[in-house]
């Protein structure tokens, strides 16, 4: 009974998360990659708890998922806010600093 | 290595049948959300890879986790995504052009060293261990088991993170609030304003769609007397869209051609 295989694809599934982070342009998308991250994260805190044989993973990723709920709420204000004053969801478009 | 290799697709019978079917489809759907266009088909592969996790966390033994993954995560957090993208609208496709040169293989480089790195170290780190499974921590069952822990030793976090969940809804209501900086104008105002606006035309209201075109519907523009169509009797959203249909095949004098030839 090997739980490692779990662990593999948490690694495959985080690394295609930070990839699309980087080549994604719409923020909302963006934002979907990093949950896509921290659910990977969530798989292998389940599968360490597996392991290991005792509950704690599971409570830690119980609490990232409350704290990615909150991420969720917040990141989305904020891309609505920008949408509303820029008319746009791309993050390139928010450059304002940069001027 | 080829040990190494065989080791690696060791799972109890079942669950290993589960496992190689669905973790495929979960990567093929994460990397599917990074190459489609539209927005909206990425949040459809999302909820499937969380679906997907979601399963895997109750053949892992963590039940209560993946009830709450398919509620939170499937259920509120995707529903907000959509929402989102509903009201972000019609520009959320984006050109999948590079604005930074070479970004896109750099990137790609980059990750699969990453990639293969965690990957290999978790090769030399776990393998060759026994786990030892939950059957004793789940005895009493995973909710009371997780429960007993989240009101003994996790209480103090616990706590903290009620707290930053009241902070971010008060935070999400204070970045989503906006006062109005102008007094809403009431009826009387309005139908003034149409008037001084200068055209005439403009204050007997814009023209309905499909009218004296021989269809009539919501994506044809109306024919003016003089047979070109009106762009303003169709709804700024569907032209954006590109949803118009061009009217120039329901005019009537067309159709009297068509009729002729028969």
């Amino acid at each position: 009974m090997n739980s490692a295989n779990y662990l593999y694809l948490s690694a495959l599934l985080f690394t295609i998360g930070a990839v699309g982070v980087v080549i994604r342009r719409n923020a909302i998308v963006v934002f979907m990659c990093v949950e896509l991250m921290l659910n990977a994260a969530n798989l292998s805190l389940v599968t360490f708890s597996r392991i290991n044989g005792n509950l704690d993973g599971q409570i830690v990723a119980f609490f990232t998922m409350v704290v990615a709920a909150c991420e969720v709420v917040v990141g989305l204000a904020i891309i609505v806010t920008i949408y509303r004053s820029r008319r746009s969801a791309s993050v390139d478009d928010a450059n304002l600093l940069k001027r | 290595m080829i040990n190494y290799a065989l080791d690696l697709g060791q799972t109890a019978k079942p669950e290993a049948v589960m496992f190689y079917i669905l973790a495929p489809l979960a990567v093929i759907s994460a990397i599917g959300m990074l190459t489609v266009k539209k927005a909206v088909h990425s949040a459809i592969l999302l909820a499937w890879v969380m679906i997907t996790l979601a399963i895997f966390y109750i053949a892992q033994d963590a039940a209560f986790l993946g009830i709450v993954q398919v509620v939170v995560y499937t259920g509120a957090v995707m529903m907000l995504f959509l929402f989102i993208l509903m009201l972000v609208g019609v520009d959320s496709s984006e050109s999948l052009t590079e604005t930074i040169k070479g970004l896109r293989w750099i990137a790609i480089t980059a990750s699969l060293g990453f990639g293969g790195l965690i990957i290999s170290l978790l090769g030399r780190a776990t393998l060759g261990r026994q786990s030892i499974g939950l059957v004793d921590a789940n005895s009493n069952g995973n909710v009371e088991g997780l429960a007993q822990l989240i009101f003994s030793d996790y209480v103090w976090p616990f706590e903290v993170v009620s707290a930053l969940l009241i902070t971010a809804a008060l935070g999400a209501m204070v970045l989503a609030h906006h006062e109005r900086t102008v007094k809403r104008a009431t009826q009387r105002e309005q139908s003034q304003a149409r008037f001084r606006s200068g055209s005439l035309a403009a204050a007997a209201g814009l023209p309905g769609p499909g009218v004296f075109a021989l269809h009539n519907a919501v994506d044809v523009p109306a024919l003016l007397p003089d047979g070109t169509p009106a762009p303003t009797s169709i709804s700024a959203t569907l032209k954006a869209r590109g949803d118009m249909l061009d009217s120039a095949q329901y005019q009537l004098d067309n159709n009297d051609n068509v009729a002729e030839d028969k």
